[in-house]
């Protein structure tokens, strides 16, 4: 090999260029990115439209209208015959709602003997009037007899009256409100009688047929039954299933099988779990339809598949010098797994249950099945008493056809996707924070 | 661009009359630092890279020397944290103005990785990839003409010929080197890169390799990162030295190997580190 | 003796086992000889041994002597004629059990009448309400069954807390120096731990078997021909045990409109979920897709039931008008509809595409991607060219498990498809699902027994059947493409 000096060294010439089709191939790489941007857009887009009219129908529904009345609690209307010493059924069936509409005329100053007049008053405020005074009543007899003031609700078509959300340019009659009605909504709104509060009945109120009085008290208590059952139960199960599985089983048939299970039941479709919930756990075992307790035990075998695969996942990415190194002071392999391994693996498992919780609460068609799709209007004491789930309830209230329903509706979708995204963003906190890279 | 490229043209000429013999300088690095983040790890390389020779950049591993090398033809653009200074021509270029297309650059300045890494279809389509992706061929009868050549260039063509249409994954590593070969000789590139390839084949197919290698210095300028000083011996007639993030010392490799200036660069050879 | 309280004893004598092992062993550590096992471990194996096989009787036995009951009442009903007025034999059974649940809340020392029609005002102010046609002569065969029923309970209680105790004893004398405690406690946990990974199994077997049983009763009054080959899905709803026509129940309907729907979701989740995962994978800067991903994530985690409602409330309606503006006219789409359902469901599935897409991608070695680029080619050339070649199996196999998905998505069809069985080629009409109708059938009140409920179930084996295969190819397929690349 031939050693130059330095001096005779050259720059090149430059090469003749040829024609490799830059501006068309740039072009399509422009086009493809186009496309990629769109793609991940329409996702977004569907996202946002979908959150803003779900808020923008439901965000009402916080707020309920009530009309305070100065109640008097008469005598000659609850128990005209004076026999509430003898028969304590006088107390329930009194006529309370006749209590509210009086305190009504007075405040709007009617005359009682003008019936037409009256019977517009029909449907200004909430069958709910019952209940409420009776129980104030049943509270404290003492009462009858006296005034006080009680915040009545209104009834539906008057709430959305009051909160604009119906069109007074429509006709009178083809509408839910006359406009007599809405002149006294105007007259008692104008004397701060008439007012929206926060709606603490859309946490506490039970089945109803009257969109006011209806609330998620019992769907509530329904899904926190079974969120606590599936935890209790999926996570200690799918904690053993994926020690054994990844620690423990040699590679044999079995192992296969149950493989192939798992990654099977991952996958299939959640209203076959509420068919083996029926025929198994009803119809079989005898449990009680339309209970917590099923519909936890059902997304239970529902959970297991998610929280066994996060498991095995973080178990899976403990290395293998924390084995030896347990292995090698003597440890046996049991007390290596639960002693060195599995606090390792807590943050990945953790995860991975939160997932398959907030999977599990947002899950509806299994428990249509057996029989959560009920009318309960009384909290469950137990988790075997009937009861409903938040996303039945949705469902429930999505066959209804009034108006102030559909508003209710989307109040509890905004309630369960909060509830969701907090789990779900506590999942993504987690993952991040013990992410950790051996 | 076609004023700076008739210039070029000109001063080469120009230059290439005065010169004595045809050494010419291909490309060339002036000042090249690279950073990944905030970690630097190329300070102010200069070396020239001659026209139809091998350049064989050598050097205890993490020295830079594939750093380097993957700045020639703007692979490091594909990591996003990688960033580059100072200045990197061919035929006196800067290949990072901004005039300069990246695509175009890599057709002329090919490369070969460490790891066969054939695509997973046919050995033809293999090779044809390149001289499709560039529109080179003029029909079929074109691209089986490229195809063919390349394969033979690639000293590959004898063992492959009978069965094109089988998928490339299914050679022997050394064939698949080769074939990875003939694949960056179809896009007809002025400089092929080539980032330790032999570093994971056997002794005979290694020595296939670099036979090829020889043979390949007629029609292209070669630069080799090998952390074998033997290869660097066998194939190159330039060799540059690394060592942590620094170009060493640069020269005729038979110099290099005799009489190295740098005690860095005794101490490799001789075996201290590496 | 009730369950409940048969486990609480047992429990408690596995605590005393468990500190009387303790001690027991700890007293033997004296010092000459090295403990095999640490002290609490016998304390563990005493606790295992007096409370597990006592539990497994425990169910053992409250099964068993639910079936004996059950065969008890049976054999002293009286022979069913033609003029019974309780329609069936099980009901007959059934009724009597609850009877006699109903009594067990009465005070013992309530004198019980002869007639239900006396009887029924006494449970009702109990809270226990009982079907009317309950029979006279059912009253003594439930007091008889309840006495029964206390025989059996007090009898097991006995054998299952001999059972506890002799387990603990056992247990207790075998503590010794050299004892393997600790290996006999870590067997059982293994055994515990296998016991939990074979739920799986179970599950799936439960799930095939309470499918197949309530099919093989559909199929002895609906033939597989005419249900699996039957174009007309018209099943009367015929009242409790009344015979006669029970209507048509053909699958043809539902599986076109299942196919039909999941069709055009996967037509809108498959390329843009493709699309979406190329981008965030091989072009979206780290900033981009730390905003970007976490919000397909949120898409993933939104219940099915919201896309319905979404469906349905907005969606369908804002379609129609559309198409009524648009012909100026009367709507060409309707307000459920394949089209409507079929689009949203396809939202649902973008995300469960682009994040199972994601996953096979970046499964492609970084090698595949410097050999392209490397020659060249753009980065759009390297993804259409190396890329999604190299990922394509992968990419079917997940396209399977969408699909499957697809197939056994239930709210959104629910609310937005609609109830009628068509067959129809317009996507702007509503058509039905196999899911849809296996809510349909069993939400309401309907006899259990009767074809018009036990169809749900063949509809269920009939989807569970379709998804396994999909299921089972698909990751057979994602296995081995993963394999390739490890």
């Amino acid at each position: 090999m031939t050693d130059i000096p330095m001096g005779s060294v050259v720059p090149a010439a430059a090469h003749p260029r040829r024609d490799i089709g830059l501006k068309a191939r740039y072009a399509a790489e422009r086009r493809f990115r186009i496309y990629g941007v769109l793609a991940i857009s329409v996702g977004l887009a569907f996202l946002a439209i979908m959150l803003v009219t779900i808020v923008s129908k439901g965000y009402t529904a916080f707020w309920q209208t009530t009309v305070t009345l100065p109640i008097s609690f008469d005598e000659k209307v609850i128990d005209p015959s004076n026999k509430r010493a003898t028969d304590s059924s006088v107390l329930i069936k009194a006529n309370y709602p006749k209590l509210a509409d009086n305190a009504l005329i007075a405040k709007l100053g009617i005359d009682p003997a003008n019936k037409p007049m009256v019977m517009k008053l029909k449907g200004f405020l909430s069958e709910g009037a019952r209940v409420q005074l009776r129980d104030i009543v049943a509270a404290d007899p003492s009462v009858i007899g006296t005034t006080r003031n009680v915040d009545i609700l209104a009834a539906a078509n008057l709430d959305s009256a009051f909160k604009g959300q119906i069109d007074l340019g429509v006709d009178e009659a083809r509408r839910k409100v006359s406009d007599q009605q809405i002149a006294w909504m105007n007259k008692l709104k104008a004397e701060g009688l008439m007012a929206e509060h926060f709606n603490t009945g859309l946490f506490s109120y039970g089945a109803s047929s009257r969109p006011e009085t209806s609330g998620m008290g019992v769907a509530i208590i329904g899904s926190f039954y079974m969120m606590v059952i599936v935890l209790l139960l999926a996570l200690p199960i799918g904690v053993a299933a994926s020690i054994y599985l990844e620690e423990f089983a040699k590679k044999n048939r079995l192992t296969d099988l149950i493989e192939v299970n798992i990654n099977n039941l991952a996958a299939v479709p959640s209203i076959v779990f509420g068919l083996l919930g029926l025929a198994v756990f009803i119809n079989f075992l005898g449990m009680p339809r339309s209970a917590a307790f099923v519909g936890g035990l059902v997304l239970t075998l529902m959970t297991l598949p998610t929280i066994i695969i996060a498991t095995r996942a973080a178990l899976a990415a403990v290395p293998p010098s924390i084995r030896s190194a347990a292995l090698g002071l003597g440890a046996s392999k049991m007390q290596m797994v639960f002693q060195h391994i599995l606090p390792l693996a807590a943050p990945g498992i953790l995860t991975g249950t939160i997932i398959g919780l907030a999977r599990a609460l947002g899950e509806t068609a299994p428990l249509l099945l057996i029989g959560m799709v009920a009318f309960v209007a009384d909290y469950p004491k137990t988790p075997f008493d009937p009861a409903t789930a938040l996303p039945v309830q949705i469902y429930m209230w999505a066959n209804e056809a009034e108006r102030a329903f559909v508003e209710r509706m989307s109040g509890a979708i905004i309630i369960l996707l909060v509830f969701l995204m907090a789990m779900n963003i506590t999942a993504i906190v987690l993952r991040r924070r013990f992410e950790r890279r051996w | 661009m076609n004023i700076m490229t008739e210039q070029s043209l000109e001063n080469a000429v120009g230059d290439k009359m005065s010169a004595k013999s045809n050494e010419v300088i291909k490309m060339r690095g002036d000042k090249v630092g690279v950073f990944y983040g905030e970690k630097q790890a190329l300070f102010d390389v200069n070396l020239d890279v001659r026209q139809n020779q091998v350049t064989a950049l050598i050097g205890p591993s993490g020295c830079g020397k594939s750093t380097f090398l993957r700045c020639l033809n703007r692979m490091n653009d594909t990591i996003d944290s990688a960033r580059v200074t100072g200045r990197i021509t061919l035929d006196d270029e800067d290949i990072y103005d901004k005039n300069i297309d990246v695509v175009e650059l890599r057709a002329r300045v090919g490369m070969v990785f460490q790891k066969p890494n054939p695509f997973p279809k046919s050995i033809y389509e293999n090779v044809a990839y390149g001289p499709r992706i560039h529109g080179l061929a003029k029909g079929k009868a074109d691209m089986d003409q490229i195809v063919e050549s390349s394969l033979k260039k690639a000293a590959i063509w004898n063992e492959v010929k009978d069965r094109l249409q089988e998928p490339g994954t299914g050679l022997s590593g050394g064939q698949q080197q080769r074939l990875c070969i003939a694949r960056a000789i179809a896009v007809s590139p002025e400089v092929i890169l080539m980032d330790e390839p032999c570093s994971a084949l056997d002794p005979i197919a290694t020595a296939r390799v670099e036979e090829l290698i020889d043979e390949l210095r007629q029609n292209y300028t070669i630069v080799i990162v090998t952390h074998s000083m033997q290869q660097a011996a066998r194939v190159s007639q330039r060799t540059a030295m690394f060592h942590l993030g620094y170009l060493v010392e640069e020269g005729a490799t038979d110099k290099m190997f005799t009489t190295p200036d740098d005690k860095r660069t005794q101490d490799y050879i001789t075996g201290r580190f590496g | 003796m009730s369950s409940l309280l048969v486990l609480a004893i047992v429990i408690a004598i596995g605590v005393v086992a468990f500190l009387l092992g303790r001690q027991r062993a700890a007293a033997h550590d004296n010092g000459t000889v090295k403990p095999h096992s640490r002290a609490h471990y016998h304390g563990w194996w005493a606790f295992l041994l007096a409370v597990l096989p006592a539990l497994l009787l425990l169910a053992v036995w409250n099964v068993g002597s639910s079936f004996y009951l059950d065969r008890h009442i049976h054999a002293v009903l009286p022979e069913r004629t033609a003029d019974s007025k309780v329609a069936s034999e099980a009901l007959d059974v059934s009724l009597v059990k609850s009877l006699s649940k109903g009594l067990r809340k009465l005070d013992g020392n309530t004198v019980l009448p002869a007639s239900f029609a006396e009887l029924q005002p006494l449970l009702a102010a109990k809270g226990v309400a009982l079907a009317t046609d309950t029979q006279d002569y059912m009253i003594p065969i439930a007091i008889e069954a309840n006495k029964v029923q206390d025989r059996l309970g007090l009898f097991g209680a006995a054998v299952i807390l001999a059972l506890s105790i002799a387990g603990a004893f056992y247990a207790l004398r075998q503590i010794a120096p050299r004892a393997r405690a600790r290996n006999n406690v870590e067997r059982l946990m293994l055994w515990g731990l296998l016991a939990a990974s074979t739920i799986a199994i179970l599950t799936t077997v439960g799930i095939v078997l309470s499918m197949l049983f309530q099919t093989i009763q559909f199929f002895e009054s609906v033939s597989p021909m005419s249900f699996f080959f039957g174009t007309v899905w018209d099943p009367r709803f015929a009242a409790a045990g009344s015979g006669g026509n029970q209507g048509q129940f053909g699958l043809i309907p539902l599986l076109a409109g299942t196919l039909y729907i999941a069709a055009v979701a996967l037509l809108v989740a498959v390329p843009v979920g493709l699309m979406s995962a190329v981008y965030m994978a091989e072009y979206a800067t780290p900033k981009v897709r730390s905003v970007v991903k976490p919000a397909l994530e949120l898409l993933a985690g939104i219940p099915t039931i919201v896309y319905g409602i979404f469906a349905v409330v907005t969606l369908g309606p804002f379609l129609r008008d559309l198409s009524a503006a648009l012909t100026g006219g009367s709507p060409f789409i309707q307000g459920q509809s394949i089209f409507t359902a079929g689009l949203v469901m396809g939202v649902m599935l973008i995300p469960v595409v682009s994040s199972l897409s994601d996953d096979i991608i970046t499964a492609v070695p970084r090698a595949m991607r410097d050999g392209s680029l490397g020659l060249g080619a753009t980065r759009s050339e390297t993804i259409k060219r190396v890329i999604l070649p190299a990922a394509l199996p992968g990419i079917v196999g997940a396209i399977l498990l969408t699909a499957s998905r697809a197939i056994g998505e239930t709210m959104i069809v629910v609310l937005a498809a609609g109830v009628a069985a068509n067959l129809t080629i317009n996507p702007f009409e509503a058509m039905t699902t196999i899911t849809v109708k296996i809510v349909n059938q069993l939400t309401g009140d309907l006899e259990f027994n009767s074809p018009q409920t036990l169809v749900a179930f063949a509809l269920g084996l009939t989807l569970f059947a379709l998804t396994l295969v999909m299921n089972i190819v698909a990751l057979y397929i994602v296995r081995k493409y993963r394999e390739q690349y490890e």
